[in-house]
């Protein structure tokens, strides 16, 4: 079924049609509206649920502990203040290997204050052993909130996810989605049946602390099972194709990218802003492509290998600025390629920050930049893009 | 190589492979004589280390701590504790 | 006999006042138990992996959460109908009276079927004795040491169970190990009201408190009296019963037997002090009428 609706309604509806037992939630600018239409499905006998408002993102994902060690599929969502407020419940819902999916709203991070949207949040927290699965448009949103959840769950994988997709950008616009037929839902995702959970019939313990002879094991295990989410990501999003016919690639897409000697690499909602730039850049016979990063944690080093090792310049584009050093994507994406024999320059650009607006023009710039390095060579590694003259 | 043994979940009551026994320096000495089987002892033990055998109680020596506690808590004086010879 | 639903082979301190509360709560509880903890003495003492005391299902997650986790396991029983099962959270008084109270304000204000149960031995024991908000006046902490400006804890103790009852809970009870009688039948009775309940339960700590080894049960009992700890009973908010005191015995029964008060009986200006303390066991005694 396909309507215009606002893109938090349409997460709030995928969220219904995967059937959480549990739904916990505190209020924070732009998720909010996601959390009211959940609310509103409860009123009216449309999602059969517990919900509870809670007193805070502390809370939220805390209640979802309890819920989701007693056996409970469950879902919040957050952003910016809320998820800086969650950090030290991130660690420990993936440490304790729950399968919690969580919708992060991208937004800035205080001071100042800005709910105005950039990464900075998510990004923020891209050690805390969630996996991160990034959208471009509400629709792909809609889609990973299934898809993540059966990943998430797999007994092989137990790692919490979050659905990051940008604040206002997306949960604000109104446009045409697909829904999730929630029977097809029921089909693709089967119910949570956890192996040990709180039952006074076989009371376990969940939570022990360890010492310095068990920690690094619990560690080892948690890293791997989120080296085993590459595959998984990848084999859910085929599956996903194929029942609903909507694809994603893996844990990346590319577009435009055979033949590309400049390439770009970014993720979220801009995606869309720099397809448009590339698609009127081509028509100029400028080779650039662009290859959109969906899964940040796993790192999709190789993939991004495979993909940029014909390029003769790589550019990313990111909405963070990691202090003191450049920006997290920047430093991750030339990570993936110092132990390989691609020796190709690579720039990064800081730009959207706090909800400044990106448009074709300087995508267009940063473009530009980029060639430039093909004549110059690299003049600046990092730049926060679209800074007032006067302020430089 | 033997399993991995580390698991999300802990079973019930396995604390009862640690011998807390080593810790002790002194010992309760209990005069059954003397005992009226208020019980109190096994109530206030901290290590729920007392129990009620064949009508006496009796510490469980491989967890008993030698804290004293049921030492001082009995009404008749019928619990002294000693040091332990090892 | 019967099995304790708290193992031994903890690693709690010799003569720790703690295990003994924890074993009567769950006594009174039951084995159709699930309890929630915060990291602290309890936890560290209890679950060392790969083993556990517990004999009940049992979780940890943080050190300010356990009221938000027992929150979520209560809705999560809800939802499969499992709602016979009693759901406790076991914490000290650092998690409770001080970093855990907005989660627990939250537990309160939704009205979940949870008795929060908080075992008070008025200080951080597990970090080394540090000063709480349960910690008493004048109580000499690693935090509050004494010295030629000081004479310990600037600040009373707080009223956890007064801010409990301000939330409406249907059930709060103060209560001490020294009392196990008393103690069970208010687990029990907490557990029949409908909506959340806050038990909070003083348990000396030998470490902390610096008191004769075997004295636990003692200074449990000298607190209750000495007033200086009134052993209550809200139903409602309305307060429905007291331990009532035969004969109350002075402030400095308590205080000298112990090293956090030792001071007080020494520095100058201690004595001002120890009166001051007798002062708020006499306004005890006669705010909640504990003399027969």
């Amino acid at each position: 079924m396909r309507r215009v609706v606002e893109g938090s309604y349409a997460i709030a509806d995928a969220v219904r049609c995967c059937s959480p037992d549990v739904v916990s939630v505190y209020p924070i600018t732009p998720q909010t509206h996601i959390v009211e239409h959940l609310s509103e499905f409860v009123a009216d006998g449309k999602l059969d649920c517990e919900y509870i408002n809670v007193e805070s993102e502390f809370s939220s994902l805390s209640s979802l502990i309890g819920a989701s060690v007693a056996g409970a599929r469950t879902y919040t969502s957050t952003t910016s203040q809320g998820l800086a407020l969650m950090f030290e419940v991130l660690y420990n819902v993936s440490g304790m290997r729950l399968p919690i999916v969580m919708t992060t709203v991208n937004r800035s991070l205080s001071a100042p204050l800005s709910i105005w949207n950039d990464q900075q949040d998510s990004l923020g927290v891209r050690d805390s052993g969630w996996i991160q699965i990034y959208a471009e448009n509400v629709q792909e949103a809609i889609d990973l909130t299934p898809m993540l959840y059966k990943i998430s769950e797999d007994p092989q994988i137990l790692t919490p996810s979050m659905v990051c997709m940008d604040g206002f950008i997306l949960t604000h616009v109104y446009e045409p989605v697909d829904f999730l037929d929630e029977e097809m839902v029921r089909e693709f995702l089967p119910p949570y049946r956890p192996e040990h959970i709180l039952d006074p019939e076989n009371p376990k313990t969940f939570g022990a602390f360890a010492d310095p002879s068990w920690f690094t094991e619990f560690k080892y295990l948690q890293y791997q099972a989120m080296e085993r989410s590459r595959e998984k990501i990848a084999e859910v999003t085929r599956e996903f194709e194929e029942v609903f016919g909507r694809g994603y690639g893996g844990l990346i897409d590319t577009y435009a990218m055979d033949d590309a000697e400049i390439a770009l690499v970014t993720m979220g909602s801009i995606v869309g802003t720099v397809k448009e730039a590339i698609d009127d850049l081509r028509s100029e016979g400028v080779k650039v492509g662009l290859v959109k990063i969906r899964s940040y944690r796993p790192f999709p080093g190789d993939e991004l290998k495979r993909a940029l090792k014909d390029a003769s310049v790589i550019a990313s584009i990111e909405k963070d600025i990691s202090m003191g050093y450049e920006g997290a994507l920047l430093t991750d994406l030339k990570g993936a390629f110092y132990n390989s024999s691609i020796r190709t320059p690579i720039i990064g650009f800081a730009v959207g920050l706090g909800g400044r607006d990106i448009g074709i023009k300087h995508v267009r710039a940063m473009v530009e930049r980029a060639s430039r390095v093909l004549d110059a060579g690299i003049e600046s590694e990092f730049e926060i893009f679209d800074v007032k003259p006067e302020c430089l | 190589m033997s399993k991995c043994e580390v698991k999300m979940v802990v079973e019930p009551g396995s604390t009862e492979i640690t011998k807390t026994g080593a810790w002790r320096t002194f010992v309760p000495v209990f005069d059954h004589d003397k005992c009226i089987k208020c019980s109190l002892c096994e109530i206030y033990c901290p290590e729920s280390c007392i129990h009620q055998i064949e009508g006496n109680f009796v510490p469980d020596l491989d967890f008993c701590k030698g804290c004293s506690v049921c030492a001082h808590e009995c009404p008749r004086g019928a619990i002294t504790m000693v040091l332990e010879e090892k | 006999m019967q099995e304790s639903l708290f193992a031994p082979g903890h690693r709690a301190c010799a003569g720790c006042g703690m295990p003994t509360a924890i074993k009567l709560v769950l006594d009174a509880a039951g084995p159709n138990t699930i309890v929630a903890s915060p990291t602290g003495c309890l936890e560290v003492t209890s679950t060392p992996f790969p083993e556990s005391s517990w004999r009940v299902p049992w979780v940890h997650s943080l050190f300010e959460n356990p009221a938000a986790v027992a929150s979520g396991v209560e809705v999560a029983l809800k939802r499969f109908g499992k709602t016979d099962t009693n759901v406790l959270v076991i914490g000290g008084d650092g998690s409770t009276f001080d970093i855990g109270i907005g989660a627990i304000s939250g537990m309160f204000d939704r009205g979940h079927r949870i008795t929060y149960v908080c075992y008070d031995n008025e200080a951080y024991m597990n970090t080394g004795v540090q000063r709480s908000g349960s910690t008493p006046f004048c109580a000499k902490t690693t935090t509050t040491p004494t010295g030629k400006l000081s004479l310990g804890n600037p600040r009373p103790k707080k009223d956890m169970a007064a801010i409990a009852v301000a939330h409406g809970v249907p059930y709060v009870a103060t209560a001490s190990i020294a009392y196990p009688v008393d103690l069970r039948r208010k687990v029990k009775r907490s557990l029949e009201a409908d909506g959340p309940a806050y038990i909070q339960i003083n348990a000396p700590c030998i470490t902390g408190w610096s008191f004769e080894a075997g004295d636990t049960i003692e200074q449990a009992r000298l607190v209750v009296e000495t007033c200086l700890l009134p052993l209550c009973e809200y139903v409602d908010g309305v307060l429905t019963d007291v331990k009532k005191i035969r004969r109350k015995k002075p402030v400095e029964e308590y205080l000298k037997t112990q090293g956090r008060f030792k001071h007080l009986f020494r520095a100058e200006g201690g004595a001002e002090v120890v009166a001051q303390l007798q002062a708020m066991a006499d306004a005890n005694a006669e705010k909640y009428g504990l003399i027969d």
